[in-house]
C-alpha cells in the first residue's frame, strides 16, 4: 500500500512503530497531490512548505515522547475555515486576497494535536451550492468520474479524500454540504449536532445552521477527527457546554437491538431507482446485523426545502453584508461610499450568492417578513418536533443522503430550483439541529451511493456505532477510484 | 408570486448590489419561481407554533466585561484595501 492510501489510524500505527515518519507521509501525500490535482482540482491553496515544516515538528514531538492520534497527520481544510497566515477565500473573488490574522478554533485544536495542513480546498462560493460549480475559481472533478461533480459545497474536501490527496479533511455543513459530497465521492462525512463544534473562525453563511464537520476514508477516521474538534468554546456564543466523549469508544461492531427508523417521506419519486435500491439493501443489512427496523413518519419533510431556502438566504443576507470593501477583501475604490459598496459586491459575488442575498433580503423586508421568514421559522419548529417525536421510538433514522449519484458538470447549473432539490434529504437535519453521517453503501452506474444515518442531538456516538457496524460488515470504504 | 422589476430593484438597493439589466430580468424569473414554490408553507397552520430562531435553549450568552489583549492594529489593517493613520480609509460619504 502506498503511503497516501493510508487512513489516519493506519498511518498512526506506522508512525507509532517508527516505520514511517510524518515527513515521509506528508511528502508522499504532496507527491500524490502533484500527480492528480491537475485533473481533480480539489485544492485552491497548497501549503507544501508549511506542511513539511509542521511534519518535521511532529516528528520532533514524537521523538520527545508525545503521541496522539493526529500527530503528524496531513489534512485538507475547506477554504471557509480561517487559517492564520494562509489565504482563506471561501471560494469567492471578494476574498481573493484575504489572509486571516487568526486561526479558527478547530485549527487551533488541530495545531495543538500536531496535525499537518496540506492546503485549503475548493468549495461553492460562501458554501452556497451542491456541486462546487459555484466556486469563483474553478470546478472540482469527482475522482470516480472526472466529467462529474464531487457534490458541494465541500466538494474539494470530499474529492481530496476520495483521491487520497489527504488523510482526513474538514468541511462545513449548512444544508448538507459535508454529507452530500461525501455520498457523491464515496467518503464518510459527518455533520455534528449544532453547537457541538465551535463556529469561531468558520466564515458564516447561515448562523443557526452552520457546523464544521469531518471527512474520513472510514468511520474510525471521522471519530478521531471528531475527538480533536468537538469542544465547548467561549468565543462561540452558540457553543454548547456538553462533555466530549471519546468517539472511538462508540466504534463497537454490534447493533443488535438498536432501533432503526426508516422515514417513508424520504423514499420519493424522482429519486434515482438504483440509489433507492442500494439504500434499501443497506437497511436490509442493518436488519441482518440485528437492528430492529421500522417505518417512521416525518410528516413535514416536504416543507424542509422551502423552509431552508427562506431561512438560510435570510441569515446569509445578514452575514454577507460585511463584504463592503472597507475592512478586507475586494474593493473597487471608485465613486463615493455607497457606489463602492454596490459595485464591489456586484463584481465580487457570483450569481448564486447574489441570488441568495436577494432572496434573503426579500424574505426579511418590511411587509414580507411575517409571510416568509417568520412563517419559515414556525415550520422549522414543526420539522424539529417531527424528529423529537421519532427519536422517542428509534435510536437512529436512516435514509438516502442524495437522490442521485454524481451528475455531469454543467448538467444542473441552469435551473437553481433543480439544484436545490438535491438537498432534500439533508436539509431537515440542519433545520432540526441534529447530527447526521453519510457512509458509502454501494454503487449505482459505477458511482458511489451514500447512506445517511441521523441521530438525536449529541448522539454522535449512536450514529458512529451504526455506521461502524455497517462499514465493517460491507467494506465499501475500501474501494478507491481508478486514477 | 411574480416579482415586479421595481421590487427587484428595491431589493437590490437594500442588499447593495449593482445588478445588470440581464441580472434584473433573470433574478426576477428565478426568485419568482423560488418564492412561488415557497408558497406551499402557507398550507400549514402555524397559528399556535412558536418560531425557532435557534435550536439551542441558549439565551443572551455573555462573557464578563473584562479588558484583555486583542489583535494589534497592524494585524487588523493588514487586509485593509485602504488604510491611513492607523484607520481604515473609506470613500467619501458626502
Amino acid at each position: 500500500m502506498e503511503l497516501h492510501e493510508l487512513t489516519i489510524h493506519e498511518a498512526q500505527d506506522l508512525l507509532q512503530k517508527g516505520e514511517i515518519s510524518s515527513v515521509e507521509l506528508t511528502q508522499a501525500v504532496i507527491d500524490r497531490i502533484v500527480a492528480v490535482d491537475n485533473d481533480i482540482k480539489a485544492y485552491l491553496t497548497l501549503t507544501p512548505e508549511l506542511a513539511l515544516e509542521q511534519a518535521r515538528e511532529a516528528d520532533r514531538r514524537r521523538a520527545a515522547g508525545e503521541d496522539n492520534p493526529l500527530l503528524g497527520i496531513p489534512l485538507a481544510i475547506k477554504d471557509v475555515i480561517c487559517t492564520e497566515g494562509v489565504p482563506t477565500t471561501c471560494g469567492s473573488k471578494i476574498l481573493e486576497n484575504f489572509v486571516p490574522p487568526y486561526d479558527a478554533t478547530v485549527m487551533a485544536h488541530l495545531g495543538t494535536q500536531g496535525a499537518v495542513l496540506l492546503g485549503k480546498t475548493n468549495m461553492d462560493e460562501f458554501a452556497m451550492g451542491s456541486s462546487t460549480e459555484n466556486s469563483a475559481y474553478f470546478v472540482t472533478h469527482n475522482p470516480w468520474d472526472l466529467s462529474r461533480v464531487p457534490g458541494g459545497s465541500s466538494g474539494g474536501s470530499a474529492a481530496a479524500i476520495a483521491a487520497d490527496e489527504c488523510l482526513g479533511a474538514l468541511g462545513s455543513d449548512t444544508g448538507g454540504s459535508v454529507r452530500q459530497p461525501a455520498a457523491l465521492c464515496g467518503a464518510v462525512g459527518l455533520k455534528p449536532t449544532y453547537g457541538r463544534v465551535s463556529r469561531y473562525g468558520l466564515v458564516a453563511f447561515a448562523s443557526s445552521l452552520d457546523q464544521i464537520g469531518p471527512f474520513g476514508k472510514d468511520v474510525t477516521d471521522c471519530a478521531l477527527l471528531m475527538n480533536a474538534i468537538a469542544c465547548y468554546d467561549l468565543r462561540d456564543s452558540t457553543s454548547v457546554d456538553a462533555p466530549v466523549p471519546d468517539y472511538t469508544e462508540a466504534l463497537v461492531d454490534d447493533i443488535k437491538g438498536m432501533r432503526v427508523g426508516v422515514p417513508k417521506e424520504y423514499f420519493v419519486e424522482g429519486m434515482q431507482p438504483e440509489v433507492e435500491q442500494r439504500v434499501r439493501e443497506a437497511i436490509d443489512k442493518l436488519a441482518e446485523l440485528g437492528a430492529e427496523v421500522a417505518e417512521v413518519s416525518l410528516p413535514h419533510t416536504e416543507y424542509s426545502l422551502p423552509t431552508y431556502y427562506l431561512i438560510a438566504p435570510a441569515e446569509a443576507s445578514a452575514n454577507l453584508a460585511r463584504y463592503d470593501g472597507v475592512k478586507y477583501g475586494l474593493s473597487l475604490q471608485e465613486g463615493e461610499l455607497w457606489d463602492n459598496y454596490k459595485q464591489t459586491r456586484q463584481i465580487g459575488f457570483g450569481a448564486e450568492v447574489k441570488r441568495r442575498i436577494m432572496l434573503g433580503t426579500y424574505a426579511l423586508s418590511a411587509g414580507y417578513y411575517d409571510a416568509y421568514y417568520l412563517k419559515a421559522q414556525k415550520v422549522r419548529t414543526l420539522i424539529k418536533r417531527d424528529f423529537d417525536r421519532v427519536f422517542e421510538d428509534v435510536d437512529v433514522v436512516v435514509a438516502p443522503t442524495s437522490p442521485t449519484v454524481a451528475f455531469k458538470i454543467g448538467e444542473k447549473v441552469d435551473d437553481p430550483l433543480q439544484m436545490y432539490l438535491l438537498d432534500i434529504f439533508t436539509l431537515s437535519v440542519n433545520l432540526a439541529g441534529i447530527c447526521g453521517i453519510s457512509i458509502p453503501c454501494g454503487f449505482a452506474d459505477g458511482l458511489p451511493v451514500g447512506l445517511q444515518i441521523m441521530g438525536k442531538p449529541f448522539a454522535e456516538e449512536t450514529i458512529l456505532r451504526v455506521a461502524y457496524a455497517y462499514e465493517q460488515a460491507t467494506g465499501w470504504h475500501k474501494r478507491r477510484p481508478a486514477l | 408570486m411574480k416579482l415586479s422589476r421595481a421590487e427587484v430593484e428595491h431589493i437590490a438597493e437594500l442588499a447593495k448590489l449593482e445588478l445588470t439589466e440581464e441580472e434584473k430580468f433573470k433574478f426576477c424569473e428565478q426568485l419568482s419561481a423560488i418564492l412561488e414554490y415557497a408558497e406551499m408553507l402557507q398550507q400549514l397552520d402555524t397559528e399556535a407554533i412558536p418560531p425557532t430562531a435557534t435550536v439551542l435553549p441558549l439565551q443572551n450568552v455573555m462573557r464578563p466585561d473584562e479588558v484583555a489583549p486583542s489583535f494589534s492594529q497592524e494585524d487588523i489593517l493588514a487586509n485593509a484595501p485602504d488604510a491611513a493613520e492607523g484607520c481604515f480609509r473609506v470613500r467619501a460619504i458626502l
